[in-house]
């Protein structure tokens, strides 16, 4: 469906997007994710044809952005970070010029117009200067417009920033409904939105793709991250001596937090935690023992996330010091 | 194309801009031929335009400050650039919009001489001749506003150079006679010229060698001519002056002649500002 090639982008000496490879498939909901500045906007503006790239290509169906823009541009609708709403109008006349500009006229306009609206439930306000809107219809309006067309992709740029709550929820709800028939692209530096909406994950970190795949199969990624906390009334060298009866003699952290009472972080590089949980619990009791506290601690995306981006900080560190 | 120009005109009428264009015309025209064609009974409706054309100076920018600087402002550039049209078609729907909304107290205008034909000899052919030179000027400094709108995201920045650069427009053949005539004089006036382009060229294109480059290039050329042939620069400088004005030219229609080099120096201008203009947006896809 999008196909990205060796994508790159420079303000000056500064990458903002440095060679971007990736493609997406049809039907699915992307997220697009990456600490400020990690060149989420950039990249999406350049594949919606807003922004040039200084190299690479993107083509969607097959239509590359830079030479058939009005072709490409047919079958996306954007979003922006900013929804691009004129406040001195009201929904109607907005979605009217966006849609005419789309090429859509007399009664298919009418009517399509007619759909977006139901879907994005922005009914109650269509005659409302878009000015006196809240947030979330501003942005709903800003989602309409992308809608207009029946454009196969859609896509978002930080789809619920600043919203309530509630309105985040419901916009949420939203995409996961237009993802049924589109395949929608989103961004975020919400880890639990991209967790909670999208199928498939793409990490950016300084304008590289450090990672690409299911939510779930990110974390298995950091499997190495999962542990066990577990508080014990024990002595020290007690608990040395039963951890290395389970074989367990280096990767484990020791802290008194007063005379006969411990607290114990121990790794498991493992998926299945829980069998260490048990084996852990044993043979404490064995020895009288009581383990008082545990806890047992499976990375989520945000470790990921977070070893990802910063992992790939020190990897970069001469050509960030270059920009 | 067809859409940018509705939705552009549908917003001139919604906010107040081409109300206060048209009644600040309409006004002045007014009390022009109160001047002119009342008080001092003269039957030349043309005086009347000539008099009026110094309110460009103030309408115009009040029109075209908003055209392109609105959008960047509220963010709704980045719309148009997503929306399957080009950019020659956005600069393009803007600037008919404009001249329709340009036209319309036009139109109220142009039954005045016919009115006063009633009550005398009007010299109808001059009147309307002239009318158009005038709407073919105001339609090339529209086209300036634009280029100027489309610089920055700032209404009162592209109002504040449209209305010096207009004035400077207004003014310059008069000032051509204060201006040194020497060959030396021209010469440094270009050097001085090249130089200040380079510097625009910059702000533009953020591209210090690019703009270095012209900048250097046009000053040594203009510095090697006048070496090779110095007599050619004498009294260039008030020349190119009187040339630039696009005021100059109208007063020919308004002695009478059906000028059309200056209607082909007009559609120029308009032809040549626009597609800066067009460059101008299509710059910013760049940085």
């Amino acid at each position: 469906m999008i196909t990205v090639e060796h994508l790159t982008k420079c303000y000056g000496d500064f990458m903002a997007v440095n060679d971007l490879s990736f493609q997406i498939e049809e039907g699915h909901v992307y997220g697009f994710l990456g600490p400020n500045g990690a060149g989420k906007s950039t990249t999406m503006n350049i594949m919606t044809g807003c922004l040039s790239a200084t190299d690479g290509t993107v083509r969607i169906n097959g239509c590359d952005i830079f030479e058939e823009p009005r072709m490409a541009k047919k079958l996306m609708g954007y979003l922006p970070e900013q929804p691009p709403l004129y406040m001195n109008e009201t929904p109607i006349e907005y979605l009217k010029f966006v849609g005419a500009a789309k090429g859509l006229k007399g009664k298919e306009l009418a009517q399509q117009i007619e759909e977006v609206i139901d879907q994005t439930k922005i009914g109650s306000v269509r005659n409302k200067l878009i000015l006196a809107l809240s947030k979330g219809y501003k942005q709903r309006v800003g989602i309409a417009q992308a809608l207009l067309g029946n454009p196969k992709v859609i896509i978002l740029d930080e789809p619920t920033v600043g919203l309530d709550p509630i309105q985040i929820i419901e916009i949420r709800d939203l995409i996961r409904q237009l993802g049924k028939s589109h395949t929608v692209i989103l961004s975020s530096h919400i880890l639990s939105e991209v967790q909670a909406i999208c199928e498939k994950v793409l990490i950016i970190a300084k304008g590289r793709l450090v990672a690409f795949d299911a939510p779930e199969n990110l974390e298995k990624l950091r499997q190495s991250s999962n542990g066990i906390d577990f508080t014990v009334e024990a002595l020290p060298e007690e608990t040395e001596e039963i951890l290395e009866t389970l074989g367990i003699s280096e990767g484990y952290e020791l802290n008194e937090v007063e005379t006969g009472l411990l607290k114990i972080h121990v790794k498991a590089d493992t998926d299945d935690v829980r069998s260490v949980c048990r084996q852990l619990f044993f043979a404490f009791s064995e020895k009288q023992k009581a383990i008082v506290e545990m806890a047992s601690k499976k990375a989520n995306l945000e470790d990921v996330f977070i070893e990802l981006t910063e992992g790939d900080d020190s990897l970069e560190e001469g050509e960030v010091e270059k920009e | 194309m067809i859409a940018v120009w509705k939705h552009e005109l549908s917003g001139h009428f919604h906010s107040l801009t081409a109300y206060i264009f048209s009644a600040f015309l309409l006004a002045f025209v007014g009390l022009g031929a109160m001047l002119y064609n009342i008080q001092s009974a003269v039957a030349n409706f043309e005086y009347v335009l000539s008099f009026v054309c110094l309110g460009f100076v103030v309408i115009i920018p009040i029109l075209t400050m908003r055209v392109v600087a609105e959008e960047r402002r509220q963010k709704t550039d980045q719309l148009l650039y997503s929306l399957p049209i080009t950019t020659s078609q956005i600069i393009i729907g803007k600037y008919l919009a404009l001249l329709i909304v340009y036209l319309a107290p036009l139109v109220i205008i142009s039954f005045y001489p016919l009115i006063f034909s009633r009550f005398g000899e009007v010299y109808l052919l001059t009147s309307y001749g002239a009318m158009f030179a005038f709407f073919m000027m105001g339609a090339a400094f529209m086209a300036v506003g634009t280029f100027i709108s489309s610089l920055t995201d700032n209404l009162g920045f592209a109002a504040g150079i449209a209305i010096p650069v207009i004035l400077f427009n207004y003014y310059s053949v008069s000032l051509a006679e204060y201006v040194s005539s020497t060959a030396i004089g021209s010469a440094a006036a270009l050097i001085v010229a090249a130089v200040i382009l380079g510097f625009v060229i910059r702000h533009l294109t953020r591209n210090d060698r690019l703009a270095f480059g012209i900048g250097a290039v046009l000053s040594i050329v203009v510095a090697g001519l006048y070496v090779m042939d110095s007599a050619a620069f004498e009294g260039l400088l008030p020349d190119i002056m009187k040339k630039l004005s696009l005021f100059e030219r109208f007063s020919k229609f308004v002695n009478g002649v059906f000028d059309l080099t200056g209607i082909i120096y007009y559609l120029t201008v308009i032809a040549f500002f626009l597609f800066l203009s067009v460059q101008s947006l299509e710059k910013r896809r760049y940085n």
